[in-house]
């Protein structure tokens, strides 16, 4: 502990002398501190043996703290010691959270790179013998071209039913509902956010048997499941937006003779449209990583499959979950493609979300900037 | 709305005919699809809560099917919500009081990037990167010191694939939703109740104590118990990292776990067939039961507390 005792020596801050002020600890103490808790920490790990950085970040973010209360108290008293303590942990625990999000990133962008070629996004699971011969000794074959596809086409018919259905619902929430309906429709779309995504898969999943026969597994299913999930997003979202633009501009078109709808189409959405396409995109963003409710209801099949109405399709976080679990032989192949297959969409999940603050910034009315 | 009022001085058009009837039938849709949901679920399960368990794979009867899953869901979304609700409390009051103004916006927008990732994602990097570094580093050090605790006691598992580690990926994956929402009330502190508690001399921490906490608190609350929802119906992490037994399990660190509902749907319903489909269907009804409660209690104590205005 004789890096405590040297950081507190130089703690006192020269200005802290007078008599009507509170000593304080300096900012240059305070980088003393933090490189003390760093230096114990590495020291602890060069005693017993290797350093390992996670061990070094954890042994040394509650020296930090320890130390920062010890000298706080020391010169500053108990409750400035208190706040000190409070401002460091807090700080620590948002660094820990950055952990991760670091390392799953990371992991993601190593692991998937490697797999992330022409081959893979144009080729299918549909291997001939000379494939699994070439693969066999480490030659890259197979793609996601098919999961690509299904992921595109079974998003797209979510947001084709969601979109409308949610945004009809929040225009008549905002601008005609009253009473009693309106109550319980605000109910049932809080009760539809909680609805676990794999129950979603198992509505879409027992309502499609009734048509298409038992045991039946199509796009439109997982269409239909992602939509369930999709619509309450997009109902809070427009809800929020709507509710935002002026009464003053309602009152300007009513009392120009505009009729209501020519209003709610002319006037209310085109104030409203830059919030309300965010909210759609990050609604997409949020479905087009779902895999339980696809893996019930849309299946999982080898190769392209255009036809959303007739048999299995797979979709990339299918895809993935496949190539990981199953991955046949040899195994690294197999998981190669799972790493491709998830950077593919931590990708497009990161265009979107840039999308929608891009679509935010551009649309923004003059009104409302 | 006040523009209602303005409405019954319009005359009536048929686009407007039109399109209020548009948007009340999208209104009634979602009433339509929520019944849907509730009513196939029950059409296709009953059969598999009262049907002739002879006919399905395993237990006598459908309680004794569907307990060690309900156990091991809540047991997984508890321990996600004890690790993920004090960290997100923290993480929250650093982007709303300590962070530099400039830097909140960005912050949050990060802790929003977490949610984003899929939890297939999150699933494969748990059992790749986490997993092993627990089993190396935590779990046989928990095993050896603190195994007269039942939580750590047992064999540890080689591979990780423990009920603690699908804890810890779901205490991830439901960090940012309790922090946006933490996040939020904390911002919505009166000024005047943080001034007034500044002017009195408290220190920053004594403020956020007297001021922000006490008003927070219901939102806290409520936003830990919809983290707890999202808990317990996340599916795919729990699916590729558990590896799962059958009956109850409390030790944390072993090989044998209770699966959760959702996790054990994903992992036998691809395979499963006749009664046993039906099963599975039960068990997510009684999952759709289960987070249903769990939201609306949530909801309950945020509007309580928001009305009440404790302040």
């Amino acid at each position: 502990m004789t890096a405590t005792e040297q950081t507190l020596t130089s703690a006192v801050s020269p200005s802290g002398a007078s008599p009507l002020t509170a000593q304080q600890l300096s900012r240059a103490s305070r980088v003393g501190i933090a490189s003390a808790a760093v230096l114990i920490g590495l020291g602890i790990n060069a005693v017993l043996g290797e350093v390992r950085w996670g061990w070094v970040v954890a042994i040394a973010a509650p020296t930090f703290v320890l130390l920062t209360y010890v000298a706080s108290r020391l010169v500053e008293g108990q409750r400035r010691a208190v706040d000190r303590v409070a401002a460091a942990t807090a700080t620590m625990a948002f660094l820990v959270v950055m952990l991760p999000l670091i390392s799953v990133l990371w992991t993601v962008i190593s692991e998937g790179a490697s797999r992330l070629d022409g081959t893979f996004l144009t080729g299918d699971l549909r291997l001939t013998p000379e494939d699994l011969m070439a693969q066999r000794e480490g030659v890259a074959a197979g793609g996601a071209y098919h999961a690509i596809v299904g992921t595109l086409i079974i998003t797209g018919l979510a947001a084709a039913i969601a979109v409308p259905l949610g945004l009809f619902t929040a225009i008549y929430l905002v601008e005609y509902g009253k009473g009693r309906l309106a109550r319980a429709i605000t109910t049932m779309v809080d009760v539809m956010t909680g609805i676990p995504s794999i129950v979603a898969g198992l509505f879409a999943y027992a309502l499609f048997i009734l048509i298409f026969g038992p045991g039946s597994r199509t796009g439109i299913a997982g269409g239909v499941a992602l939509s369930v999930l999709m619509t309450p997003v997009v109902v809070r979202s427009a809800e929020e937006m709507l509710k935002l633009v002026p009464n003053e501009l309602r009152e300007a078109s009513y009392a120009l003779g505009v009729p209501k709808w020519r209003t709610i189409v002319k006037v209310v959405l085109p104030t409203a449209i830059a919030g309300i396409l965010t909210g759609v995109t990050l609604a997409i963003a949020r479905v087009i990583g779902e895999t339980a409710p696809l893996l019930i209801a849309a299946g999982v099949a080898q190769s392209s499959n255009y036809n959303p109405f007739d048999g299995r399709m797979t979709s990339l976080p299918v895809f993935t979950y496949y190539q990981y679990v199953q991955p046949g032989i040899p195994t690294d192949a197999g998981v190669a493609r799972a790493w491709a297959a998830a950077l593919v969409l931590v990708i497009i999940v990161a265009v979107l979300f840039t999308v929608a603050r891009v679509l935010a910034w551009i649309l923004k009315p003059a009104g409302l900037r | 709305m006040s523009s209602s009022t303005i409405t019954r001085a319009t005359v009536t058009r048929r686009g407007d005919r039109v399109f209020s009837g548009l948007s009340r039938g999208a209104g009634i849709a979602i009433l339509v699809i929520l019944a849907g949901v509730a009513t196939f679920l029950f059409v296709e399960g009953r059969a598999g809560i009262f049907g002739d368990t002879e006919e399905m794979s395993g237990s006598d009867s459908f309680l004794q099917y569907v307990g060690p899953l309900v156990f091991g869901t809540v047991f997984a979304a508890t321990l996600a919500l004890l690790f993920a609700a004090p960290l997100a409390v923290a993480v929250a009051l650093y982007i709303s009081h300590y962070a530099p103004r400039r830097l909140a916006q960005t912050l949050g927008y990060i802790i929003d990037l977490l949610a984003a990732i899929p939890s297939v994602v999150f699933g494969i990097w748990g059992i790749t990167v986490l997993a092993p570094l627990l089993t190396d580093n935590i779990y046989p050090w928990l095993n050896a010191n603190l195994d007269f605790i039942p939580f750590f006691s047992g064999t540890v598992s080689t591979s990780g694939r423990s009920m603690l580690t699908a804890g810890l990926v779901l205490a991830v994956m439901i960090l940012p939703i309790v922090t946006a929402i933490s996040r939020e009330v904390f911002l919505q502190t009166p000024r005047l109740h943080e001034e007034a508690s500044l002017a009195l001399g408290a220190t920053r921490w004594e403020m956020i104590r007297q001021a922000v906490l006490p008003y927070g608190r219901s939102g806290v609350i409520s936003g830990a118990m919809l983290g707890l929802g999202r808990a317990l119906g996340e599916t795919m992490a729990v699916t590729i990292i558990l590896s799962p037994s059958d009956g109850y399990f409390w030790s944390v660190l072993t090989n044998q776990n209770s699966n959760t509902i959702a996790s054990n749907i994903a992992l036998k319903f691809p395979e499963a067939y006749g009664l046993d489909v039906n099963r599975l269907i039960a068990t997510g009804l009684v999952l759709f039961a289960i987070t249903f409660i769990v939201n609306a209690l949530a909801r309950r104590i945020a509007n309580a507390g928001f009305s009440g205005a404790d302040g």
